[in-house]
């Protein structure tokens, strides 16, 4: 690979921005995609690896192509600095979430308390309009705190999160989705929320239950069995 | 921003910029059982570092020493590796999957 083409893979990765390594089999010849100066067949096989998010090799015009698609991390936006926050995001960055943590409590999202991620103190709905959840964004909820939750899982149900998650036991879940209800979120809408959180591990520890929603997360990623069932697409 | 231990590529380029040679191994297609999707990634310098896998480490030995040769010629190579078979010295995947590694410098 050329300094050139590292360099623009690399700016386009830390902006952000989808792109694909194409390499010519077996010559070594590369480009990155999209780019309107290469043919249309081969654009088209690039954005379609972006879009399943998964890299192989293809052939076009009787050539041999492997396309490695770069896509931008998966997010996680957790709503709540809470010590369960804290043992969640290492586990969350180590399988490949990008976390932004939210917490208006200053005294709780402290640089100190998350020393490796992005921290917010705006409120959840704020945050939540600035952050624009998508297919590939998972939103939980730490707070145990409705004023604090509800909004967050308000704006998250309205957007096209992959997977939303909120602590708390059986009754306090109840108790939040007949809140939510009154929002004007239906149950098909309400039934995307995983409550509790996180896979059933009988967790007991901060560790252990950041462990079960890390966990959680893979399975939903992956479309695991283990995965809550898949959300329903937002109603139009 | 913590490292994702899977950016192989980060990491390359990381050691490239302090001046070592770097190449770059990648999963380019996989049959069968192979542990590790393509677009996996191995990169090795010429010290004899190493970041990343190809495979569950039964390949990662063969791949390094080709990842020499390719800083040596600045060639790249395709790879083959298929199942191993009785000989044991055979270089192969004991899981029964067959895959293809892209060997390139980073220059």
């Amino acid at each position: 690979m050329t300094p050139d083409l590292l360099a623009a893979l690399t700016a386009a990765r830390a902006a952000k921005r989808p792109v694909v390594l194409a390499t010519r089999l077996p010559d070594g010849a590369q480009c990155l995609l999209p780019d309107p100066a290469r043919p249309a067949p081969l654009n088209a096989a690039a954005a379609q690896a972006l879009e399943e998010d998964e890299s192989g090799t293809v052939k076009i015009d009787g050539t041999d192509w492997f396309l490695h698609a770069y896509t931008p991390p998966l997010r996680l936006i957790v709503v709540g600095a809470v010590h369960i926050a804290q043992a969640l995001v290492p586990f969350a960055s180590e399988v490949g979430f990008a976390v932004t943590v939210v917490d208006p409590r200053r005294s709780f999202a402290s640089d100190e308390r998350f020393p490796d991620v992005t921290v917010r103190t705006d409120w959840p709905d704020e945050a939540m309009d600035a952050l624009a959840p998508d297919s590939r964004t998972a939103v939980v909820t730490l707070t145990h705190d409705p004023k604090l939750d509800d909004p967050a899982l308000d704006r998250a149900l309205r957007s096209d999160a992959f997977y939303i998650g909120a602590l708390g036991s059986r009754r306090t879940h109840a108790a939040r989705l007949g809140r939510l209800r009154a929002l004007g979120h239906d149950d098909v809408t309400l039934a995307r929320i995983k409550g509790p959180v996180g896979l059933d591990l009988e967790a007991v520890t901060a560790p252990e239950i950041g462990l079960s929603i890390a966990a959680e997360l893979v399975a939903a990623r992956r479309g695991s069995p283990l995965a809550p069932a898949r959300p329903a697409a937002r109603a139009a | 921003m913590s490292v994702n231990p899977e950016d192989v590529l980060a990491q390359a380029a990381r050691w490239r910029a302090e001046g070592e040679q770097v190449a770059i191994a990648t999963v380019t297609e996989t049959w069968g059982s192979s542990p590790r999707p393509a677009g996996s990634q191995l990169a090795v310098t010429k010290s004899g570092r190493m970041a990343g896998s190809v495979s569950g480490g039964c390949i990662e030995g063969a791949v390094a020493d080709a990842a020499l040769r390719t800083m040596e010629t600045g060639a790249p190579q395709l790879l083959d590796f298929g199942v191993t078979n009785e000989r044991a010295w055979e270089v192969g995947l004991a899981c029964g999957g067959k895959v293809k590694v892209f060997v390139e410098a980073l220059a």
